[in-house]
Parts: C-alpha cells; structure tokens; sequence
C-alpha cells in the first residue's frame, strides 16, 4: 500500500497508507484531511478535493481531462500547473511516498 | 447522557455538523443520532451507481467506522429523536434514552413523499427512493424484460428511469405537469432531458394525471391515468417530491413552514437549537427558500458548525446542483426564479453533447443550467460567487469565448436584501 501524506493548509502533516484503487479524495476524506471536502463523490461535479501534487510526482500522476481541467479553473485558491482534482486521483504502488499540498480554503 | 452538541439526523449535513466542529476546535461530546442501522452515507449514488450495482454499500459510506472513534464523536444508530424540550434542553430518543445538551441540531433531512394507500400505495412492487434499504429493494426488482412505470418525472424518476433502462426493462415516465423538471428546471433542459431519455428507449408521457395505482393479490399490476388509459406495470417508482421531516420541531414548538424556520445563521427560536440541510427554511432575497441538495447539506451544516463556536458566518448560498442520466451530466447553478431572459449557448444539438442556459433578470445573471458543458456550468458558478455577470448580449453569440465575455458586477445579488424572518 502506497504511502501518501498530505499538508495542510496550516503546516501541519496528516500520512496514511493507502489501498492502492482507492481516490486519493476517498482516502483524505476517511482521514479527515481538513480541506478536502468531496462534495459530490467523486462524480467531476464539483473542485472541493483540489490538491497540489508535488512536482516530483507529477509525472506519474499525469495530465488532468479537459472536463477536470475546466473544474480547476474554478477552484477557490490558485490553480497551478500541480494542481489536480484528488477524486481522480487513484492510489497505485508507484505513488508510494507521494505528497500532496492541500489549499488554503 | 449529557453532550455539548447533539445532532438529530446522520445524514450528510448532520455529519458535517460533527466534522466540521472537530476542525474548528470544538472538544466538548458530540452525539450523532441517526434513524437508519446505517452510518452515515451518501444518497446521490442509490438511484445511479449503486442501484446498477457498480458500487457497493461500504463504498457509499462517508466515513469509515474508524472516523467516529477517532474524532470523539458518539454515534446512536437505529434511533430516532422522539421528544425535544427546548425549555431543559433534553431530547428523548425513541428507545428512552436522554440526552442533555447545550446545543443541539435538528438535521432530520427528509422522505420521500408516497402515494395514498386508498389508491394502490400498499401494493407491494410500489416503491419509493430515500435510502438506501429503499435502493436495495429496489434492485432486486430490477428485471430485464419487465415493466417499470415511474409517476412522476423529477430527478429521483428520471435517474431510476435511467438506470431500470440500462437494466434492461421497458420503462415510462408519467408527468403530470406539462413537462418533466417543470418544478427545477428550464423548458430548455426538460425538453432535451425528454429527449434524451427517449432516444434511449424510455417513454415518457407529460401531463399526464395517474389516478391510481391497482394490484392483485396484493401485488401492483397496473395504473389507470386521468384520461382512463391503463397502464400495465411489474414494478412502480413514486417519485413525487420530499416532505421535510419536521415533527419533533413542530411538537417542540419551534415555527415550522414546509421546513424549519431558521435565520441566517442557522438558528431557531429556541435558544440553542439549530437546523441545517434538506429540513431547514432559511431567509433568502427577502423571502424564504428551503434546498434539497448536498451543497446545501454541506454549507448550511459548515454555518451552524461556525454558530455553535460563536463564529457569525451569515448563510448566502450560491446554490448548485447536480445529476446524471445516460453519462449526461446536468449540472445548475443559482436559482433561475424571477428571470426574464434567457440566453442559450448551444455547442450541439442533442443532449449528450454539450449546451448552457443562462438566466438573467434586468440584465443580472441569477442561475445557469450545463449539459455536458463543464466550463460553462464552473465558468458560471465563479461568477456568481464573485457577483459578477456576463454581458447578455455577448453571451448570446456562440462566437465570443466565455472567458473573453464584458463582465459587469451585480449589484444586488444572491441575499444581500435585509432579510428578517417575519416569525423571529
């Protein structure tokens, strides 16, 4: 199981192990990773699991769709080129030791 | 049993109460006190994904059991709040327990409305959709080759619709308004939705009264429409609205209006008692609105939460809401009442590919309808939480991109009239 930590908005570090198939959206809301909330379950509805994938990981973790991508840009905090939507995000072996940023709400 | 905040109802908003009070800080007992053996999950996947069977129970779940013991937060399943006194500040459960409280919240959510038991209600094969032992028995009904007749075409009707089609079974809509939506949605959206759903095989008939729903030997066989017609049937979904479920605020004296009356922080009457969600009637542009949607569950429950820590966040939604049928998604924002212009922009003709209806009233935009048209539905969504509005004129000519649109600020926008409620 990959290992994935996420920063909050405040510093502070929350880390989990995640089953690899599960969103990362899924595993931080269990977490109650404060900031990602996951609005609509994951359906691309919503930009409420906006994350900042460290530029390190950014290569595995891919481009965001063009239906992710109009999402992003209406994000509260700043969309950057790290900036992806965690629902479509899934935890595999690869993305072990990943670090996600989560935004200031 | 003694807490600082006891929440009646584990639904979605309820949950949030207790999620969002542990990230504010908030360490006093909390008591999450839900009517289903469930814990709390989510409710937008039962008439889609989970009624199709591609995700199961423990996917829906909003948190893993875990989360509960973890944040210190109580949970009392399978009961029900039967008796609130706001004067001791005390609420007896439905098996006699009591549970004191400095503040408490009333999530009770809502049920779905059923059809009269004079008129075919009891017959075993008539469902309806709320939870998620609905969703199940519903499934197991689900037969190819049967006939499934839904009453009434609102979103719960065309999702479940969807979904018994791509099950296989011959499925009619029975509306009777002049168009399905009629009570959400634009004639725009209700007509390509019609569309859509008959493209895919589904029949649906629009203004059309059912009279009753008939059986044999207990079991629904048929319904007789207004004009006389019958309509044979294995399998019925009533799906005619929610009713607010708000007796244990009515009996506690609380003021009640088809939901709870509630102020913009989230306040009742009674001193210390909130609501939040589906249940709760909040002031709106100098009248009242009460909302069924998760958005609303989710920042109505995050208000109260700030409420209860002595936070004044006033509650101003910029509403939205969502759903999904065929893989179309039709996703709407702002609340289109009062308009009086409408501007489409069309990026395809059918409803699997993409268009957006635009509400303006005096040249304000006040709500946007997408089908499959993500940047217009979060173009729109972003401007009006930043009370801007697009040119009407410019938006109406499908060359000019959105992003390239004359922005005007609103000056009135979403809740910004003094709102008092008449009854506080």
């Amino acid at each position: 199981m990959p290992n994935v930590t996420w920063i909050l908005a405040d510093g502070s570090r929350v880390a989990a192990d995640v089953k690899e198939g599960v969103t990362l959206m899924d595993a931080a809301v269990s977490k109650g990773v404060h900031g990602v909330i996951g609005e609509c379950g994951g359906g691309l509805m919503c930009a409420t699991c906006h994350v900042y994938v460290d530029p390190e990981f950014t290569r595995l973790t891919g481009e965001a769709s063009p239906m992710e991508s109009d999402l992003l840009d209406t994000t509260s905090a700043p969309r950057l080129p790290e900036s992806r939507l965690s629902c479509q995000l899934l935890a595999t072996a690869a993305l072990d030791g990943l670090v996600l940023r989560v935004p200031a709400a | 049993m003694n807490f600082g905040t006891v929440i009646v109802g584990a639904g979605q908003s309820g949950l949030n109460v207790a999620v969002r009070l542990r990230a504010l800080g908030y360490d006093k007992p909390i008591a999450l006190v839900g009517e289903e053996a469930q814990p709390p999950y989510q409710r937008p996947p039962l008439s889609k994904k989970f009624m199709s069977g591609s995700v199961d129970m423990s996917s829906l779940l909003l948190r893993p059991m875990d989360f509960y013991k973890e944040q210190s937060i109580e949970l009392l399943l399978g009961v029900r709040g039967a008796l609130l006194d706001t004067a001791r500040r005390r609420l007896t459960l439905s098996d006699d327990r009591e549970l004191g409280y400095e503040h408490l919240v009333l999530a009770t959510g809502t049920r779905a409305r059923e059809w009269p038991e004079a008129a075919g209600g009891h017959l075993s094969g008539v469902h309806v959709l709320r939870s998620m032992e609905h969703a199940q028995a519903l499934q197991r009904r689900l037969v190819p080759g049967q006939t499934l007749v839904v009453v009434g075409g609102g979103f719960i009707g065309l999702e479940v619709a969807a979904t018994a089609r791509q099950a296989g079974m011959n499925v009619t809509v029975l509306e009777q308004a002049p168009r399905i939506l009629q009570r959400v949605a634009g004639p725009e959206v209700s007509q390509r939705l019609r569309a859509l759903h008959e493209a895919n095989g589904v029949r649906v008939l629009e203004h059309q009264q059912t009279r009753a729903i008939r059986g044999h030997a207990g079991a629904v066989r048929e319904l007789e429409l207004g004009g006389g017609q019958v309509l044979s049937a294995d399998l019925v979904l009533v799906g005619i609205g929610a009713v607010p479920n708000t007796e244990l605020a009515s009996a506690a004296g609380l003021d009640v209006q088809d939901g709870i009356l509630v102020d913009r922080f989230g306040q009742t009457r009674a001193p210390g008692v909130y609501a939040c969600g589906d249940c709760a009637r909040f002031p709106w542009n100098g009248s009242t609105l009460r909302l069924e949607s998760v958005h609303n569950a989710m920042a109505q429950s995050d208000g109260v939460a700030q409420s209860i820590l002595q936070r004044a966040v006033p509650y101003v939604p910029v509403p939205w809401f969502w759903s999904d049928q065929y893989g179309c998604k039709l996703q709407m924002v702002g609340i289109s009442t009062g308009h009086d212009r409408v501007v489409v922009r069309d990026t395809g003709a059918t409803a699997t590919q993409g268009a957006s209806f635009w509400y303006f009233r005096t040249g304000r935009l006040l709500a946007v309808e997408a089908l499959n048209d993500m940047a217009a539905f979060a173009q729109a969504r972003r401007w009006l939480e930043q009370n801007n509005s697009p040119d009407p004129d410019e938006l109406a000519q499908p060359s000019v991109a959105l992003k390239d649109l004359t922005l005007r600020e609103s000056a009135a926008h979403f809740g910004t009239h003094d709102d008092v409620l008449p009854q506080l």
